[in-house]
């Protein structure tokens, strides 16, 4: 434990959780903390165990090793008591043929215990889904449709959601942004499996990044920053200070006339931007870290020192908005 | 030729995923002929000794309707003809049936046929390589059997009429299937097209052949399983009918590639329609889901069992005339229990072939909640609050009524016809449907099988139809092998009563539905136990 819990028991508890398939080991010593109320992002690439660990977590899978605990209850155990309180969305939907979408949404709604027609009604419309068709005649897209439907029109505790927006359009995944900022102000836990970084920087208080089954990062998106580097570009009013490169915290630093590019590790920001106005500015830009970034750091594609140069798309002139403007710190920190 | 582009890689594609499957076909297919010729080469040794069996066969309706027309006795190879040419041809037309329909319309299902077509791959592709393989799996079939049998010192021109049939056979069930696979958009409705039409073409030879001469005959002409026979291997081969089988795929793969010229990728002839918008309010539970499920299939089987019935029940009264033409006869027959006893024998044996189709039913349905399991759908069933028992057991139970419902179709189906024919439609119908049933318990045996592997060992649940095969197998062939009783008594259809005609004795029924309950709860048991997926 250790991590934040805002309110009593935590809704997800994994601690050490191993899962062999044969010779593949799919988990090795997984840790997972889902706050009550949260919507918690858990990230990481293909094959890195966010769907095994949901099918332990949906008791469809039995834990090689570590401790489970789900709504207070044992997943593998208390299986069919638990389910009523959650709903699952998988990340390969695939529906009944021959059943239509209305029948399958129905369907699993009522092996639930009861889904909200209203409500039903709203998403279908909201998703643009035509319930008549049959299952057969989907796109992966309307698939996950009718299993977000049928998810979000029971009344559950608790959302286990596998990659959800994988088949959605740009425009269907901004629907699935308000659904599921809708299911957060209902006070309903969201576990949230995704590889999309824009989804869960706008969605979640929290998050675990796992790789190779093992959990890397567990934070919010404020505390994994302060592991990553900013990467500065300025143009100075006169030749950069000498010391620059020797400052703590910062690296690559490449100097071109009045012009220098550094990268600076973000709880060091202050101290070296202050050294930057003693000489004076004509320009400065600043690129924040990304999730991607930190991505990127943990899987190793790009060694630490390139990892900021990935992406100018965030870049932001520092004019008159503060480094930090973006900052979903903010978000958790009001909690 | 663009149109075939990509045929070749398409086709070595197909062999490659499929060279198992491929090679157990041709396998069983000559392997069925060698044991057949091989123990009547051992158990009819001389000509009279061979001729004396022929004579019994062609007095004996049930056997004519069962394996076919007897053209020539007096050879180890003529009675293999008869024996097996007939089930040959129908495993060749099986295994045509399964590679095209698996390559074309499952394909497309599934959504390769599209990244495959994507490629330098011709409209025509895909067809002509399931086609070409299917081909190629018959002729190797038909070459093997030549083989066998020249090996068995059963060679010459009734060896290749033999081989030949049973491939052309094949050629024209690779011609229906290719049709089937461009009429509907799932699979399974064209593996359900292409048996029905073998279904039909076994019942057409099985009547046309148990009329043995009379009025009826001419329908064996009418069934490409009849043609692989009317070539008459051993017994003055007529090479001219051979053309048949061979024209009939040829003229149905040139409507199947019209249809493909005139179709989207994944769609079928049929428009899909529109579904209800929700649900029924009856669909609410496991067992309502497995009901929908299976409910489309158990429908059409339970037509074909009725038929099936219909068609037995129909040529039994032959069986009561026939033995009139001969004295000697007559005598074996009153030995046997006389004309009734004969009947009776005659049901007794058409009701266990209903036994087995009930089995393979019961195994298929139970299989399904693997095959859910498979295609990710019980996930999504077991994140719910329903329990892995209620949705394995949903599949399980109507894995026994649809066999009970499949066996009581066949019962009324012979009962009926039987039953008009000798002007006691009550009694018969009472007598055929309860002999009917009486085979439910061994063949749920089969299923409780199915159901132990899905549990405990669901990667190997297709041991299940191989042991559904060696019980059949066992049946068929153990008798003329001389096989021992407790090698028998393996087989749970050895140990139903002989009925209709023989005291009830409840025994047996217990102790099989027993087997069949206490393998299937092993399996439930296991189910719990173990990983989903």
């Amino acid at each position: 434990m250790g991590m934040g819990t805002p309110n009593g028991t935590p809704a997800i508890l994994a601690d050490g959780l191993v899962k062999r398939f044969g010779q593949t080991v799919a988990l090795d010593g997984l840790n997972l903390s889902v706050a009550t109320g949260e919507v918690h992002g858990f990230l990481g690439p293909n094959g890195s165990g966010k769907s095994t660990t949901l099918r332990i977590l949906l008791g469809l899978l039995r834990a090689d090793g570590g401790t489970v605990r789900l709504l207070g209850g044992d997943p593998w155990r208390e299986t069919a008591t638990l389910h009523r309180r959650l709903a699952y969305v998988p990340g390969d939907v695939s529906l009944w043929p021959n059943l239509s979408g209305g029948e399958a949404i129905d369907l699993l709604g009522r092996l639930r215990g009861g889904l909200d027609t209203k409500r039903r009604d709203d998403l279908l419309d909201r998703f643009d889904l035509d319930p008549r068709k049959k299952a057969r005649t989907y796109s992966k897209g309307n698939r996950q449709k009718v299993a977000l439907v049928a998810a979000l029109a029971s009344d559950v505790e608790l959302l286990l959601l596998d990659e959800p927006t994988s088949g959605l359009d740009p425009l269907m995944e901004e629907v699935f942004r308000e659904c599921i900022e809708d299911e957060k102000e209902r006070g309903r836990t969201v576990l949230l499996s995704s590889h999309i970084l824009a989804e869960v920087e706008a969605l979640c208080d929290r998050m675990s990044i796992i790789r190779l089954g093992r959990t890397v990062e567990t934070g919010t998106l404020a505390d994994l920053r302060h592991l990553t580097r900013t990467s500065i570009n300025a143009d100075l009013a006169a030749a950069p200070p000498a010391g620059l490169a020797s400052m703590p915290g910062v690296h690559d630093v490449a100097v071109d006339g009045s012009r220098v590019r550094f990268e600076v590790e973000t709880d060091r920001l202050d101290g070296v931007l202050r050294a930057l106005t003693d000489i004076g500015l004509r320009s400065l830009t600043c690129q924040p870290p990304t999730l991607e970034e930190l991505f990127l750091r943990h899987y190793g594609r790009d060694a630490d020192d390139t990892a900021a140069d990935a992406s100018p798309i965030d870049s932001k002139s520092i004019d008159s908005k503060s480094i930090e403007s973006k900052s979903i710190g903010s978000k958790a920190g009001s909690r | 030729m663009t149109q075939y582009a990509g045929t070749t890689a398409l086709a070595r594609l197909i062999v490659r995923r499929d060279r198992i499957r491929l090679g157990v076909w041709v396998y069983v297919i000559a392997g069925l002929i060698a044991s057949t010729a091989y123990s009547f080469r051992g158990l009819y040794q001389t000509v009279a000794e061979r001729e004396a069996f022929g004579a019994s066969i062609r007095a004996n309706p049930t056997l004519l309707a069962l394996d076919g027309p007897i053209f020539n006795a007096s050879t180890t190879g003529g009675l293999t003809a008869w024996r097996f040419g007939g089930f040959a041809a129908v495993a060749a037309a099986m295994a045509s049936i399964f590679t095209v329909v698996r390559h074309t319309r499952a394909e497309e299902e599934s959504g390769r046929t599209e990244l495959v077509g994507a490629g330098v791959v011709g409209r025509r592709a895909p067809l002509t390589a399931a086609l070409t393989v299917a081909i190629y799996l018959n002729v190797l079939a038909g070459a093997l059997t030549i083989l066998v049998m020249v090996l068995l010192g059963a060679g010459g021109a009734g060896a290749v009429a033999l081989g030949a049939g049973i491939t052309t056979c094949g050629i024209a069930f690779a011609g229906i299937a290719a049709v089937a696979a461009q009429l509907t958009e799932g699979s399974r409705a064209a593996n359900g097209i292409g048996f029905t039409v073998l279904g039909v073409a076994f019942v057409l030879r099985a009547v046309g052949d148990a009329a043995h001469g009379g009025t009826l005959s001419f329908l064996s002409w009418l069934s490409p399983i009849g043609w692989a026979q009317q070539v008459r291997p051993y017994a003055g081969e007529r090479w001219w009918v051979l053309a048949l089988g061979v024209g009939l795929g040829l003229a149905l793969s040139g409507v199947a590639y019209a249809l493909v010229a005139r179709r989207d990728i994944g769609a079928g002839l049929v428009p899909p329609r529109l579904g209800p918008a929700s649900a029924a309010s009856g669909l609410r539970n496991p067992i309502a889901l497995a009901w929908r499920q299976h409910r489309g299939s158990l429908v059409g089987w339970s037509i074909g069992m009725f038929l099936l019935g219909v068609a037995y029940g129909g040529s039994a009264k032959g069986v009561g005339t026939l033995i009139d033409t001969s004295a000697q006869l007559r005598d074996i027959i009153n030995r046997l229990g006389g004309s009734r006893g004969l009947t009776n024998a005659y049901f007794t044996a058409t009701l266990g072939i209903g036994a087995l189709i009930a089995a393979a039913y019961a195994v298929q349905a139970t299989l399904r909640a693997r095959s859910e399991e498979t295609a990710l759908r019980a996930e999504v069933v077991l994140a719910t609050p329903v329990r892995r028992v209620a949705y394995a057991g949903s599949h399980l139970l109507l894995a026994a009524v649809g066999a009970a419902i499949l066996l009581a179709a066949t019962g009324v189906g012979s009962g009926l016809a039987y039953g008009v024919a000798v002007h006691d439609v009550g009694g018969q119908l009472a007598a055929l449907v309860g002999a009917a049933l009486a085979q439910w318990p061994a063949a749920m045996v089969p299923a409780g099988i199915a159901a132990l592997l899905f549990g405990v060992a669901p990667r190997l649940t297709t041991a299940a139809w191989a042991l559904l095969a060696a019980f059949v197998i066992l049946g068929q062939v153990g008798p003329i092998l001389r096989v021992t009783q407790p090698v028998m008594d393996l087989s749970p259809f050895t140990h139903t009563p002989k009925l209709p005609g023989v005291g009830v004795t409840y025994v047996p029924f217990v102790l099989l539905t027993a087997v069949a309950v206490g393998l299937a709860l092993v399996g439930l048991a296991g189910f719990r136990r173990r990983d989903v997926g």
